[in-house]
């Protein structure tokens, strides 16, 4: 593992039952990086953002998470490092914006803490600020819109004060106005806080424009990984996704925009 | 949760433990005798040796304190429950714990083991019974050192099916006077000769809804599925392993002392959770409260209404019970 390594994965396999999901996955990530996962639909992503959070024990290899084996940690001491943002669940449990923000606090009680202190109040406050939805605070969960409540779960990973971020398509179902939204709040988090966060996207366009370096997953390994000019060529896109694309420039900035070739399936 | 609502919340228990009070000194008052409250307080002074002393604090405050642990009890156990299966349709009694405490009491009955136990043989049948099932549950769900939710509420049904079959069975070979004991232990009574067993639920009780407490905040966490609860830093499988022995351990502990006195640990919670909404902290605490005061309201009433005859206070629970219940659903919004 190299020095500054906030997460070292080497060689995990990891499934559900008797299926092997993902084959001998391995990838370092740095401190301070936004790492974006990406591949078709069930190549794998969500078992690696679960196994990474800790939720799926690895079948194979080693996970360490700031030179820690991630099995060997308590439930509680690994909830205080990593906080994760699961696709948002259709049942919204009966509470406030607030007091659903502030169960983010938890892993940081002490043993038979009861009662949020004043402390968790505030920080709870400033991760609804971050988040832009200090005004949601008294709103009921079932009351939120689908972006709304991607924002009250980021606010809830972030009243947790980890060290890394996952994130699993945090911009599903959202209109181009609320991903921006999402996506540029993970960027400020990443770039002023020194955030380390890794998610998992299904937008390619959007994935290279906002993350630093992008994993590559097919049919359970690790295809490529590096920076999204490296990674969004047309040869491995189409390779991977079975379809054709054209791969450009964007004015701004240079990183690659995907289009989809209509009519045009391999 | 702002500084504002923890007011609200020790608004909402200060009035219930009012109310609660209050409902116990008119149970006390009320009766076949009626003894008006200034003679309550003379009682008090004077000490023993009257006869309003006697009806006072020999007959009915035993019931009203087994009522207040019991309801509460059930209450908190119905809580627990229903925050742990994320089912607000799950109550104390639907993993077979009742049944095997009325299948206990019922061979007990028929074998008429009551001899070498006097006042505690029923209790102890019932406690037997209450554990036995639990047991057997936790076994056949707890495959694989993990317990799967879905499959303890199915075993624990069928447990439940089982045991009302053999206690028919029971009934059905069994002679006319024991066949009434039965029935009338099934109703459920707060009639509890022995003072220390009452101080023994009282004190399981309190117990219970404090140990309670303490899984209060991973229940909320809990409230959004296994895995955000685990993201959280709950221990989840323990969670749910300690829950259901915490659970069926109250239960079984007010079912073996007072027979099966139904309503009171599906309705309250429910009926709470509109009220105060779903953080299982303040829910645990109103429920307790709540299902004391139905539980001693419910036993007066049973009392009073064709007194001196006595209703069985499970059926009194039933009524009043399911009444409220058909009134919460059909005002159900979509905070449930």
């Amino acid at each position: 593992m190299k020095d500054g390594s906030v997460l070292a994965i080497t060689g995990l396999s990891c499934g559900y039952g008797k299926r092997i999901v993902l084959h001998g996955v391995s990838f370092a990530i740095e401190k301070g990086e936004c790492v974006g996962v990406i591949g078709p639909n069930g190549s794998g992503k969500t078992t690696l953002l679960r196994a990474i959070s800790g939720f799926l024990p690895p079948r194979g290899g080693t996970i360490s998470l700031e030179g820690r084996e991630l099995h060997h940690m308590g439930r509680r001491s690994l909830a205080q490092r990593v906080a994760v943002v699961t696709q948002a669940p259709d049942i919204m449990p009966p509470f406030s914006v607030e007091e659903f923000v502030l169960l983010g606090r938890v892993p940081h009680w002490r043993g038979l803490q009861l009662l949020e202190t004043a402390k968790d109040i505030e920080i709870a406050a400033e991760a609804m600020e971050m988040a832009g939805i200090g005004h949601l605070k008294e709103r009921r969960m079932g009351e939120l819109s689908g972006g709304e409540r991607q924002l009250v779960f980021v606010a809830r990973a972030l009243a947790q004060a980890p060290h890394l971020l996952l994130l699993d398509e945090p911009t599903a179902h959202l209109d181009i106005g609320h991903q921006v939204q999402i996506m540029d709040l993970l960027r400020e988090l990443n770039r002023e806080e020194a955030l380390t966060i890794i998610v998992v996207l299904h937008d390619l366009t959007l994935a290279g424009l906002y993350c630093d370096r992008l994993i590559l997953l097919h049919e359970g390994r690790l295809r490529a990984i590096g920076p999204p000019e490296a990674v969004l060529t047309k040869g491995v896109i189409e390779a991977v996704y079975q379809t054709q694309v054209t791969v450009m420039e964007t004015p701004l900035g240079g990183r690659p925009v995907i289009l989809p070739v209509a009519g045009k399936n391999q | 949760m702002g500084l504002n609502s923890k007011a609200w919340w020790g608004g909402w228990i200060v009035f219930l433990a009012g109310l609660l009070v209050l409902v116990g000194l008119f149970s006390l008052g009320v009766g076949a005798v009626h003894i008006p409250l200034r003679k309550v307080v003379q009682a008090l002074a004077t000490g023993r040796g009257t006869p309003e002393y006697a009806i006072l604090f020999d007959v009915r405050l035993p019931r009203i304190l087994l009522g207040l642990a019991v309801g509460g009890g059930l209450a908190v156990a119905g809580v627990v429950l229903q925050g742990m299966f994320r089912n607000p349709l799950v109550e104390p009694y639907t993993l077979g714990i009742s049944g095997g405490a009325a299948l206990g009491v019922a061979l007990n009955m028929v074998v008429g083991g009551s001899a070498g136990f006097g006042l505690f043989s029923l209790p102890a049948s019932g406690f037997l019974g209450a554990f036995g099932v639990m047991i057997v549950v936790y076994l056949l769900s707890a495959g694989g050192g993990q317990i799967k939710l879905s499959r303890l509420l199915l075993i624990g049904v069928m447990v439940s099916f089982i045991a009302a079959s053999l206690i028919m069975l029971i009934m059905a070979m069994t002679k006319v006077q024991d066949l009434h004991g039965i029935i009338f232990w099934i109703m459920g009574s707060l009639q509890e000769p022995s003072s220390a067993l009452i101080r023994a639920i009282l004190f399981i009780s309190l117990g219970g809804l404090i140990v309670s407490l303490f899984f209060a905040v991973d229940l909320n966490a809990l409230s959004l599925g296994e895995e955000e609860a685990f993201h959280l830093g709950v221990e989840v499988e323990r969670l749910k392993k300690v829950l259901f022995l915490l659970a069926s351990f109250i239960t079984g502990c007010c079912v073996s002392v007072t027979g099966i006195i139904g309503f009171v640990g599906l309705v309250v919670p429910h009926l709470m959770r509109l009220l105060v909404g779903g953080d299982h902290r303040i829910l645990m605490v109103t429920s307790y409260l709540s299902g004391a005061i139905f539980l001693i309201l419910c036993d007066t009433l049973a009392r009073l209404v064709l007194a001196p005859t006595e209703l069985p206070v499970g059926v009194i629970t039933g009524l009043v019970g399911g009444g409220l219940f058909i009134y919460a659903l059909s005002r159900r919004g979509e905070s449930l």
